[in-house]
């Protein structure tokens, strides 16, 4: 019986969660600075997912909600992906195969 | 569950809706809308973030060029009054929800302030990029980058997803902010406690949803081969 969003999140959780944002944004900045080779951009995006991870679950709410909250969430991620995972899949292959008739 | 229904006085809430059994009920059907609305929108910005991966990697000289006259610091500047305004969002909501309304009001309107702190920010780096002639037209020259040949033709690409993803993105904001002020007002009438504070509440999921996308704008655009 309990609302989307009945529970009330405790001020000392936003601001943890505030405080780590901010770390992980001056850790971005420094990283970026750092010669990773190939690792830069993994790396950045890790630190980006991390950061949206601690605003979707705490600032909204997401880890206090109901089920079907969560699939939806959880899909429009996975459409994210998907489309993601099917425009690289055909730049990364269009050179795998000659043309034919070229 | 009528009960939650239901005013100490023993009247329906005025903000219940005939249809909905109960407030928890209408508050769970507005959450699961508002996250319907956002997973679209995951996909609307989505489109942009694959036009920015498959021109990244075909033309990655010419971002990484396009992405060295970005301001850094103004770009860190204006991921940290993000958050900072995230953060007073949050405040507005638990606020709200724990029948604080003149804490509210406070954290709506700070939210307001570090927002247009932010669309500040932005318009003093659009107005650098417009003097250089970084805006994507028949204006654009890629001289200010010290580029010349494919790179620089490649350039304009770049700053084409800039203004078009930050655009797009402070669009989003343009739009939260009246939205903000409303409930500022509404909550300065008393309109939200302890049985009711959806909008607040929903708008609070805009609001970060907005921030989110940022955070992945800041390294992707401004951060490309810095080292």
């Amino acid at each position: 019986m309990t609302g989307a969003s009945s529970h009330v999140v405790p001020v000392r959780v936003y601001v943890g969660v505030f405080a780590a944002l901010l770390v992980l944004t001056g850790l971005t900045v420094w990283v970026a600075s750092l010669d990773l080779g190939a690792w830069n951009t993994p790396v950045a995006l890790a630190i980006a997912v991390s950061k949206a991870a601690l605003v979707i679950l705490f600032f909204m709410h997401v880890k206090y909600s109901p089920r079907l909250i969560w699939i939806v969430v959880a899909s429009g991620f996975f459409w994210l992906a998907h489309l993601t995972a099917g425009t690289v899949a055909d730049y990364v292959t269009r050179g795998w195969l000659g043309t034919p008739g070229s | 569950m009528s009960s939650a229904a239901e005013t100490h006085e023993g009247g329906l809430h005025p903000a219940l809706a005939h249809h909905f059994e109960s407030l928890p009920a209408q508050k769970e059907a507005a959450t699961l809308g508002m996250w319907l609305f956002l997973a679209q929108e995951v996909m609307f910005f989505g489109g942009l973030f694959i036009a920015y991966t498959v021109y990244r990697n075909l033309y990655f000289d010419a971002f990484a060029a396009g992405s060295h006259h970005l301001d850094v610091t103004l770009g860190a500047v204006n991921t940290a009054v993000l958050i900072c305004s995230s953060l007073t969002m949050a405040l507005a909501v638990h606020a709200s929800a724990i029948g604080r309304g003149r804490h509210a009001v406070v954290y709506l309107l700070s939210t307001v302030l570090l927002g247009s702190v932010f669309l500040g920010i932005k318009v003093v780096e659009y107005h650098d990029k417009f003097v250089h002639h970084l805006v994507p037209g028949p204006g654009f020259s890629a001289e200010a980058l010290g580029v010349t040949g494919e790179v620089a033709r490649s350039a304009e690409t770049y700053y084409a997803l800039y203004f078009a993803m930050t655009g797009l993105h402070a669009l989003h904001m343009v739009v939260g902010i009246p939205i903000l002020l409303f409930l500022a007002f509404k909550a300065h009438r008393g309109a939200y406690g302890r049985d009711y504070n959806t909008p607040v509440e929903m708008t609070g999921l805009y609001w970060h949803f907005v921030d989110i996308v940022w955070i992945f704008l800041f390294p992707l655009l401004y951060l490309i081969g810095r080292h």
